[in-house]
């Protein structure tokens, strides 16, 4: 019980601090909108239909998947803010166990990149995306998934860096590699043997083939792999994560 | 025993911060720690609210382990950090409640407790605004509301009223003196105002480069130490022969001045004064927690002194 308040008292500091940095607040408005109507709308237009739609509603569950994935890793250097200005030092003195700690940390990151989500399916609907009531509650799961497993990334990341400017550095190694080799732009068919190789091994892949297929119906893998895949991961992730925690 | 350390040590790289430190604190007893700035106050505490490691040697607080019972040592305890850790983005109140949340104080009582340690530390009328407009010491106050909120068996106070202004401090005292009676608490705390240590600590330890160099009782360590301080101007000085009497402790020279420690002025100025041949200028004062203190460590300042202690040098970086 007392664990359970723990988590939820690590989330609601989280939560509270999110809605009134207002530079946080806005940043997560404009930046989808931008890779959507740039990007997407951009590029679009010198490229001609994918499996039968237009180039923007393409890529509109890449656009999802890679908001979750900016905002779920960036969320780490958070904790790293917390601990130089000793905010966090109040929360490791306390008697909550550490796998507490950082359950409360993750749901806070985790609702960041799901507050970006539901604006983004406001959008959806403006650029005809064909949703029905269970097509989002489907992505919206899997991308909750997607973001539990990336802001676990961000936590160890953070948890074991002792700088901003270093974790900056860091996850632009992840990150990066990540959004470009997940097929979030271009299907992952007919790619290059050792391209497909590294989609294949990249976590990601499997959560934008999971959208794909949830909000196009265009599936390259079984969608129970897709979640099967993310699931490990993402308790792989949390794993890491605890032990960081431990070790803080 | 609320707390026991046997010769526990920390080391950062080269730094020796505590070394082989042996301590015993009872149970409801207020005890200070005094020392110069980088003595190895903080990394003490550090080590005994478990946030760090010891290089070596064992600790127990509330008899709990410090490393192998982190947990059943967190439940035991409350904490004022010397560096702030309240939010800024949060109110006052807000701060407290989520405390309450982290720290398992039961439900009925929670708003209640918010009230009473509210009213304690005068923030009523600001509890409702975020932390980020508030003064410093109002932040301090804050602080230590919320580190004695949940009633722990035992409060460490790393300079609590570090910063506060004189009526809050006074305010501060009497509520720590009067927790630590009611609710049988003990409280370790660390500070730089002697004469907070004076009134408020049973016992206090000086610490220098990691060593306890000096415990007892301000009062014990004052006769001990320092007695009365006569400072006389006279112009035949003999300092040997003043310095060879019996009941004199110490004698310095300090601009022209003498400064001679006795043991009782009452019983041995007289005798002093007919030492001493013709004086100009007398000045009788009881000896001071700051005469033991600087005995003790010495009239150098410490590297680090203007900044305070390593992480306050970190932080401004
Ligand atoms: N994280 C750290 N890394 C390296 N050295 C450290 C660290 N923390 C403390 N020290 C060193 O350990 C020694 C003791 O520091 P500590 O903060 O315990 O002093 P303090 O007695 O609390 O001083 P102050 O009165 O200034 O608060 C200092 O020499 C300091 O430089
Ligand atoms: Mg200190």
């Amino acid at each position: 019980m007392s664990e359970i308040e723990g988590i939820y008292a690590v989330w609601l500091r989280e939560a509270k601090i999110y809605i009134r940095e207002k530079e946080r607040l806005i940043s997560s408005v404009i930046s989808p909108l931008l890779w959507i109507f740039g990007f997407g709308a951009g590029l679009g237009s010198t490229v001609e239909k994918i499996s039968g739609y237009p180039y923007q509603i393409f890529i509109y569950p890449g656009i999802m998947v890679m908001t979750v994935l900016f905002t779920s890793l960036f969320y780490g250097v958070y904790i790293i803010w917390d601990r130089k200005l000793d905010f966090l030092k109040e929360v490791l003195v306390a008697p909550i166990s550490r796998a507490s700690v950082f359950a409360g940390k993750m749901l806070g990151g985790a609702t960041d990149a799901m507050v970006q989500v539901i604006y983004l399916i406001i959008i959806g609907f403006f650029i005809s995306i064909p949703f029905t009531p269970l097509v989002i509650l489907e992505a919206f799961l899997m991308l909750l998934l997607i973001s539990i497993a990336m802001v676990s990334i961000g936590l160890v990341i953070g948890a074991n860096l002792q700088s901003p400017e270093g974790f900056s550095l860091v996850i632009n190694f992840v990150m990066w590699p990540m959004f470009f080799f997940s097929g979030a732009l271009f299907p992952v068919n007919n790619l290059a043997p050792w391209l497909s190789a590294v989609t294949y091994i990249n976590p990601l892949t499997y959560g934008v083939d999971a959208m794909r297929g949830i909000i196009l119906g265009i599936n390259h893998f079984p969608i129970l792999l897709d979640a099967g895949v993310l699931v490990l991961f993402a308790a792989i992730m949390m794993g890491i994560g605890i032990l960081s925690f431990r070790r803080m | 025993m609320s707390i026991k350390t046997e010769a526990l040590t920390k080391k950062f790289g080269k730094i020796t911060a505590v070394n082989e430190l042996n301590l015993e604190v009872k149970e409801g007893e207020i005890f200070g720690l005094l020392g110069p700035n980088g003595a190895g106050k903080t990394t003490l505490i550090s080590m005994l609210c478990t946030i760090l490691k010891p290089t070596s040697g064992r600790a127990w607080v509330n008899g709990f382990d410090i490393v192998k019972e982190q947990g059943k040592v967190r439940k035991s305890i409350g904490i004022v950090f010397q560096q702030a850790s309240v939010d800024d983005l949060l109110t006052g109140r807000e701060n407290l409640a989520l405390h309450n949340l982290l720290f398992e104080v039961p439900k009925a009582v929670r708003s209640q407790r918010i009230d009473e340690v509210l009213s304690i530390v005068n923030l009523e009328k600001r509890a409702d605004d975020f932390v980020n407009t508030y003064s410093g010491g109002m932040r301090r106050r804050l602080e230590l509301a919320r580190g004695i909120m949940h009633h722990p068996k035992i409060l460490f106070l790393d300079e609590p009223t570090l910063g506060l202004d004189p009526q809050t401090r006074d305010h501060i005292w009497d509520y720590i003196k009067d927790l630590a009676q009611k609710e049988c608490m003990t409280v370790l705390l660390t500070t730089h105002y002697m004469e907070e240590a004076e009134q408020l600590c049973d016992r206090v330890a000086i610490i220098d480069y990691g060593n306890i160099v000096a415990l007892d009782s301000p009062e014990a360590l004052k006769k001990k130490i320092v007695g009365d301080v006569v400072s006389l101007k006279q112009k035949t000085s003999d300092i040997e022969r003043i310095r060879k009497l019996d009941y004199v402790i110490k004698v310095e020279e300090k601009e022209g001045v003498l400064l001679i420690s006795i043991k009782d002025a009452s019983k041995h100025l007289q005798d002093l004064l007919s030492n001493t041949g013709p004086i100009d200028f007398v000045e009788v004062r009881r000896g001071t927690l700051n005469d033991v203190f600087l005995h003790y460590t010495g009239r150098d300042i410490r590297e680090a002194e203007a900044e305070g202690g390593f992480w306050e040098r970190v932080m401004k970086r």
